[in-house]
């Protein structure tokens, strides 16, 4: 550790104290009130979801604004941001524990629990936008009556594997990472009943290390395996649009585009859940400042190349002496919706300059503001992409606009109660930060300072 | 009797007593603790290497059952003329082949790997009425010598572990 850097674990500790804090988070700890209105609030929302999904099932997709040529709004902008933040989790999770980086202990934990259930609001987009939900099915692969396949050449066919692949393999990484967890919880619970909970879900981990040896094993190869499907699932998401031809959409940056402005918004979101939680649950001991300042200095990393994407499209539109293209760029700065496109420079270009001073990456209350702005930042981003090129493709005869209904509202904001709902209870039922890992930094840094 | 479990103070005692255990010729023991110690892998003659095998396999599966089935769908099966168009378009087969390989890595890697070769889920095991036990998920170490290794006589082989200097030991009924 070089001097001047926060350290990854503040305090004195030991086996105990750290799994007596983080299990005491789970078993111990009253309900606060402040959890309760946070339910209540996201629970308001989810009950939203609800009512606008049963609204619009009841009566098509004709509630929304959606029209001919603006099929996608709403809904598909809804679920490239969703699945954009779930990227951080696997990122910490998987890509950086391949690169040795031990400041991701304290924080893979609940940014793995982030990206599941970012994966589940993103998942229910593309099946609410089907015309007619209830055949979600033909998309996989089946042996039917009707004889058919799905048409295995189109993004839209590789997205549902893509996105089904990227939910499983997010879930068992995170259930197998919490083993060793649901057993401290269940050797520490005082109620049988409790007890009993936890020491299923453990499936009766006893700590045997010819256990812990598989567990490494496999812990490694799926944080192997999971890097390159994190890429691939947000490159496959980009060739849902540039795999067309509309302008604006067919462009070969989109793959690696994407893949950086996913990371980028998700650990944005990884900010705006880690801020509010380490406070909560008085966790500043195991979230350092040395953890949010590196999520910061990669937001900066990630900005500026979502940055340097939006330059090249801009010249790419130029040089490429496509007027449709040179058209698609002047309408977003100019036209109907320009200001989502200021929107989006202005949250996603000029405000993360900020992060080149450390006094604002090592200010918590900058830090979250910022991570609101660049989540709406990232948001406007996807609308900007979908919905203007839509508007306005080839002929101006087709060209129409789209304006969003209080369905389309209604389904976005009640997303957003469905995720902090889920959120809210895991940080309430299971830890909130890996036990076993943190032990196991402690035995490290134990070891390195004798 | 399942065995005779002894509990050690750290990490490294616990590797100094399971590096003795196997110098002395038992081969039937194991150790118990609350994070993953590398250093235990040589002396229990154990090591994660099937794990890999098995998710190479589940990996291998997963590539050519995606691969076979959509030349079967677009070929065999339900072949689509698009404009002339090869129906064994095979680049485009890339990305779904890709994401089942993963999927079939990563399910045999978890179900396989680990649960089934760690025998997972077991709600019940002898070891689990070792005195303190429920320590070993938090602070404690713990090594426990089976009764069914060849070697193993009660009175010797306590004898023996009382030698490794244990916090406590302790017998473990079935």
């Amino acid at each position: 550790m070089s001097q001047g850097e926060a350290p990854v674990l503040a305090g004195v500790h030991s086996y105990s104290s750290v799994s007596d804090k983080i299990a005491g988070l789970v078993l111990r700890r009253p309900v606060k009130r402040l959890w309760l209105v946070g339910i209540l609030i996201s629970f308001v929302g989810f009950i939203l979801f609800s009512v606008a999904v049963g609204y619009l099932f009841a009566r098509g997709v004709g509630v929304w604004g959606v029209n001919v040529p603006v099929a996608w709004a709403f809904a598909i902008t809804n679920f490239v941001w969703w699945i954009g933040i779930g990227h951080a989790g696997t990122f910490i999770s998987a890509f950086l524990l391949l690169m040795r980086q031990e400041w991701r202990t304290s924080i893979n934990r609940f940014a793995e629990a982030m990206t599941l259930f970012a994966v589940a609001c993103a998942g229910t987009m593309p099946l609410l936008h089907l015309g007619r939900p209830w055949f979600f099915y033909w998309l996989l692969p089946y042996p039917d009556t009707m004889g058919v396949w799905p048409q295995f050449r189109s993004p839209l066919i590789w997205d549902v594997f893509a996105v089904g692949t990227y939910g499983t393999i997010s879930l068992i990484f995170w259930y197998l990472g919490l083993l060793p967890d649901l057993a401290t919880l269940r050797d520490q619970a005082q109620r049988p009943w409790v007890a009993r909970i936890y020491g299923a879900m453990a499936l009766g981990w006893r700590g045997s290390a010819r256990h812990w040896a598989r567990y490494e094993k496999a812990y490694l190869l799926l944080s192997g395996i999971a890097t390159p499907l994190v890429i691939s699932v947000h490159s496959v998401v980009s060739l849902d649009f540039t795999a067309t031809i509309v302008p604006g959409w067919h462009s070969t940056i989109f793959p690696p585009y994407f893949v950086a402005g996913a990371i980028f918004s998700g650990f944005a979101m990884v900010l705006t859940l880690a801020i509010p939680m380490r406070k909560y649950f008085a966790l500043e001991e195991f979230i350092t400042m040395r953890h949010l300042e590196n999520c910061a200095k990669l937001l900066l990393v990630t900005g500026m190349i979502v940055t340097y994407s939006y330059v090249i499209e801009i010249f790419m539109s130029w040089y490429s002496a496509d007027p449709f293209e040179k058209y698609e760029t002047i309408n977003r700065a100019l036209g109907e919706y320009a200001i989502d496109f200021w929107i989006l420079i202005l949250c996603n270009v000029v405000s993360i300059q900020l992060l080149w001073f450390k006094a604002i990456r090592t200010n918590v209350t900058a830090l979250f503001i910022l991570s609101l702005v660049i989540n709406v930042g990232m948001w406007a981003e996807r609308f900007v992409i979908i919905v203007v090129s839509l508007a306005r493709d080839y002929l101006p005869s087709s060209w129409r606009s789209f304006h969003p209904t209080q369905w389309d509202i209604s389904i976005y904001v009640g997303s957003l109660g469905l995720f902090f709902l889920l959120f809210l209870l895991f940080a309430r039922v299971l830890p909130v930060i890996s036990i076993s890992e943190t032990r196991k930094l402690v035995h490290d840094l134990g070891k390195e300072t004798h | 009797m399942y065995g005779l479990a002894a509990e050690f103070k750290s990490a490294e005692e616990l590797v100094t007593a399971a590096e003795a255990t196997r110098a002395a010729g038992y081969r039937d023991f194991d150790c118990y603790s609350p994070f993953p110690i590398d250093e235990l892998v040589a002396p229990l003659g154990t090591h994660g290497d099937k794990v890999a095998l098995v998710t190479l396999l589940g990996g291998l599966v997963g590539l050519g059952g995606a691969f076979f089935m959509q030349w079967y769908a677009c070929v065999i099966s339900y072949p689509v003329n698009i404009g002339g168009r090869p129906f064994f378009s095979w680049p485009a087969f890339i990305p779904v082949t890709f994401e089942l390989t993963v999927l079939g890595a990563g399910l045999s890697a978890v179900f396989i790997g680990v649960l089934a070769f760690c025998g997972l889920p077991q709600l019940y095991h002898p070891i689990f009425n070792a005195r303190r036990f429920e320590r070993a998920s938090q602070d404690a170490f713990f090594l426990c010598v089976e009764a069914n290794d060849p070697l193993f006589e009660r009175d010797l082989t306590w004898r023996f572990l009382e030698g490794l200097g244990p916090l406590a030991l302790s017998e473990v009924p079935r």
